[in-house]
């Protein structure tokens, strides 16, 4: 153990920050607004593609027009999402400058890749939006793709990172320096990570899907139901459908991971606070004096869940000290909310598909719509607390049983000040970006033949009425 | 060269190119600000039209070099992030004020609108690149000590070598973008546009000229080590080489050959990062040296391949996008001709699609669910999205609504 003064000579030695919490808001504020752009970053591509593919096989222009005004917005949203993003990469070296003196070394390879795959899309996006009606339609569809991968392998290289700190390897301590350091198995040699790459990119498809599909099932039961709102719909709504229950199986997946590498986080799931055999899940309540009070429990579900197992036994908070625990109320409020909502997401998505599968068309019921309206907003309230989940629960450790949050932090003074402009500025992003949003689904809709010289066809009887309300 | 030192080469072409690039998208929001009535407009237009497909690839340069330098040199990263934090947060502030103003100015529709987000637009493109050079400045005058925050957080960035790095950087900006704007403008075949910016170009590399000139005597009396050897070989030269190259730049924009001259000017603002570099080296923060400050053998390697395969892809597909950019590809509608070739779907085909989904999605399940790791669960999590993915298809395809094939006519285009 070193002594104390020694401690405090190092460079990068813990420092006494008065504003620790505040850091960490102003950190989970810039995920916040970060992390639903990047569904869009994620999945709007291709929904763009899958349009403009369909255009390509049946020449219907309309599902040009909707990629061309579509890939308006998803420019718009990879610009914001460029600028939010950077801000997170500067937050890494402004809050928690010990974390990278110590560590950048180890995971910071993921990051170097991650440029590559930014720039790919940057390139490519910029391409694929100025390209529409300069490049032949083939070379204008293939400009797409490189976007779609680029989403995935940025997912990806993004989330090495993230699954490092969860479960960190490829180095050793020595003398409270790293050394023998492996990036390569640090980021690609950790179990931990493909399923949180599988569970977050899913989950952009489910987010994005929603909330675009929520905006047209407004318009659908404010009487918009014309051939441009309907293909719009089907799109992402379909995608989503399809993405939500398997995003269960892959929830179990995940949950099953957590139990194995960080069971510590596990039990704060739940709130076991004595390691038991056959342990319950209670639904709700509240976790208070070492036990859930008010909770409705499901006997040995938990071992179940965690080891598909229904008498496995699972640790309990009791085995780390109280200093190592995460705040057990807030990952546990987070983690049900989660799980609930992508249960409901599911419920929705299986109306659709049954319907699909029986009838072969839409829904009609007006109450599909209504829970299509909320499910828009309901997947992003699953994706944050799906990350709170993760993030909270990985506390109070910013590297999993090596780096505590708390010997991460700036020595430097000032953070209410920042968390307090930055608040401001993300409130006038976050209008902006609605603004933006709106002036675009304003536009009047001109279905353009496009290169193939298709003839301008709009049918529908709705059409005339929602070009009025627009 | 030694290993220690091949990252920070490469920060060195991701800072110069972010100093020309970026600097150049920065600088065109500054010849927006001034600009008002009817020609003020075409102006502003001219500078978003060209910004618009390279700006954010340009702004990627600047992440590069801060992932490599916390990749690379990660006390190095920590000590100028935690000791700079003022700037940096005001850099970073203005990144978003620009980027939003950027991404929202397409729908501006009324004139009080567009003044507004391109007011936002202009002062946060000054703020940024002033912000960042300061922070150089910091480094250069070796006000950035090793450690956390250990620095003066006001007079680190606050001082005669911040602010006129600062100064330059935003000057340098203003001046790249005259000479570039004054090119596409040519190229686009506007001579008024032409003859304003050129005028722009070449009072701006005058006014360029003299903030570097007295930028030098400020760096050579305040910054110390680096002041000194800034007028010492090698990095004499590269200063020499930067006033040549701008002197050589004004001559183009004088007569008028643009193409030249972009390529002038930015070899002009690499040299100077070439020159700072040169009389940095070889300590890269006080007391601490490049040797000192990198990270193990292991890491420089995996970055160096890392970025040597990335570059792989990077530098063809930045030649595409550059390529379409200074060819006009983007300027107007080209009106490809040839007919997106059609293939009726057929009903088999669909139908064997979903059997292959509900094929993908019955083998997936049970392998996600049973296996906890290994190639058996990599081949489940596959399955299952690729059922999402060809079930998706199908749906979409059976769902699209009806009409309008039929009207579509297959050789029409050849009349356009």
């Amino acid at each position: 153990m070193t002594l104390p003064h020694l401690l405090a000579a190092a460079p990068f030695a813990p420092v006494d920050q008065e504003y620790l919490f505040e850091a960490r808001q102003m950190q989970a504020l810039s995920f916040a607004v970060h992390i639903p752009i990047v569904c869009f970053g994620i999945a709007f591509p291709a929904f763009v593609l899958m349009l403009e593919g369909v255009w390509l096989r049946t020449g219907d222009p309309i599902h040009r027009t909707i990629a061309k005004r579509w890939s308006k917005v998803m420019l718009a949203l990879f610009a914001v999402g460029v600028v939010t993003g950077t801000i997170l990469s500067f937050e890494l070296g402004l809050l928690w400058p010990n974390f990278m003196a110590t560590y950048g070394e180890v995971f910071g390879l993921g990051f170097t890749l991650e440029a590559f795959s930014f720039f790919l899309e940057a390139i490519f996006i910029a391409i694929y939006v100025y390209g529409w009606d300069r490049l032949s339609p083939r070379a204008h569809f293939l400009s797409g793709i490189p976007v779609v991968v680029a989403g995935f392998t940025g997912s990806l290289m993004v989330l090495t990172v993230n699954a490092w700190m969860n479960n960190p390897g490829g180095f050793r301590v020595e003398g409270g320096r790293v050394a023998d350091v492996r990036p390569l198995e640090a980021l690609f040699g950790n179990e931990y990570l493909w399923h949180e790459l599988v569970h977050m990119y899913i989950a952009g498809y489910i987010v994005a899907g929603f909330l675009t599909a929520s905006v047209y099932a407004w318009g659908w039961l404010k009487g918009r139901r014309g051939r441009y709102e309907r293909a719009a719909l089907v799109v992402p709504l379909t995608v989503a459908a399809l993405a939500a229950p398997v995003q269960i199986v892959v929830g179990d997946w995940a949950a099953r991971s957590v139990a194995r590498d960080q069971p510590t986080k596990l039990a704060a799931f739940e709130g076991l606070y004595e390691t038991e055999e056959g342990a319950a899940v209670h639904l709700g309540g509240w976790y208070h004096g070492d036990e859930i009070r008010y909770g409705v429990p499901l006997p040995r579900l938990l071992s179940l869940l965690a080891f598909h197992d229904p008498d496995a036994r699972v640790e309990g908070l009791e085995e780390v000290p109280a200093t190592e625990r995460p705040p057990v109320n807030v990952v546990r409020v987070a983690f049900q909310t989660m799980v609930g909502v992508g249960f409901v997401l599911a419920g929705v998505a299986a109306v659709y598909l049954y319907v699909f599968l029986r009838r072969r068309r839409l829904p009609e019921s007006a109450w599909f719509y209504r829970a299509l309206v909320v499910a828009g907003p309901l997947s992003v309230v699953a994706l944050i607390a799906g990350w709170v989940t993760t993030e909270v629960g990985r506390q109070p450790w910013v590297v999993y049983s090596h780096m505590r949050t708390e010997e991460a932090v700036t020595g430097a003074s000032g953070i209410p000040l920042g968390y307090a402009s930055l608040v401001l500025v993300y409130a006038g992003l976050l209008a902006a970006v609605v603004w933006i949003l709106r002036r675009l689904a304003r536009a009047p809709v001109d279905v353009q033949p496009g290169p193939s010289g298709v003839a301008p066809l709009v049918s529908g009887a709705a059409r005339p009425e929602s070009e009025e309300r627009r | 060269m030694t290993l220690a030192e091949a990252p920070l080469l490469l920060m060195l072409v991701g800072l110069a190119a972010y100093a020309v690039l970026g600097g150049a998208d920065f600088g065109a929001a500054f010849w927006q600000l001034g600009a008002r009535g009817e020609q003020g407009a075409w102006l502003r237009e001219h500078a978003y039209r060209a910004m618009g497909p390279v700006w954010e690839a340009n702004h990627v340069w600047l992440v590069f070099v801060l992932v490599i330098c916390w990749t690379a040199y990660p006390q190095s990263f920590a000590s100028i992030f935690s000791t700079l934090t003022i700037p940096l947060f005001i850099a970073a502030l203005g990144v978003i004020l620009r980027g939003t103003a950027y991404a929202v100015h397409a729908g501006t529709a009324r004139e009080i609108e567009r003044r507004a987000i391109d007011s936002v637009f202009s002062l946060s493109s000054i703020l940024t690149p002033f912000a960042l050079g300061t922070a150089v400045g910091a480094i250069a005058s070796g006000r950035v000590p090793v450690g956390n925050a250990r620095g003066d957080l006001v007079t680190s960035w606050l001082n005669p070598t911040s602010i006129a790095t600062g100064v330059l950087a935003v000057a340098t900006g203003a001046y790249i973008a005259a000479v570039y704007l004054a090119g596409d403008a040519r190229r686009a075949g506007d001579d008024e546009l032409t003859a304003a910016f050129r005028r722009r170009a070449l009072a701006a590399g005058l006014a360029t000229g003299t903030v570097a000139l007295c930028a030098l005597a400020v760096v050579a009396a305040d910054a110390g080590r680096v002041g000194e050897r800034l007028l010492e070989w090698p990095a004499l030269a590269a200063v020499a080489a930067s006033a040549a190259a701008g002197l050589l730049t004004l001559e183009f924009v004088r007569r008028e050959r643009f193409e030249p001259a972009r390529y002038g000017a930015s070899a002009a603002v690499a040299s100077v990062v070439l020159g700072w570099a040169l009389a940095q080296r070889p300590e890269l923060l006080p007391g601490l040296t490049v040797e000192q400050a990198a990270a193990g053998r292991p890491t420089l390697i995996a970055t160096v391949v890392g970025v040597a395969v990335g570059g792989l892809v990077l530098v063809p597909s930045l030649a595409i996008l550059f390529g379409l950019v200074l060819r006009g590809r983007f300027d107007k509608d080209v009106g490809s001709a040839k007919a997106a070739r059609r293939r009726h779907p057929t009903p088999q085909r669909r139908i064997s699609l979903l059997g292959l989904a509900l094929v993908l999605g019955a083998v997936g399940l049970p392998l996600v669910l049973v296996f906890d790791g290994g190639a058996l669960l990599a081949a489940g999590v596959v399955s299952l999205l690729a059922f999402v993915a060809v079930a998706s298809l199908v749906i979409v395809s059976a769902l699209a609504p009806p009409g309008a094939t039929e009207n579509h006519p297959g050789n029409d285009a050849s009349r356009t």
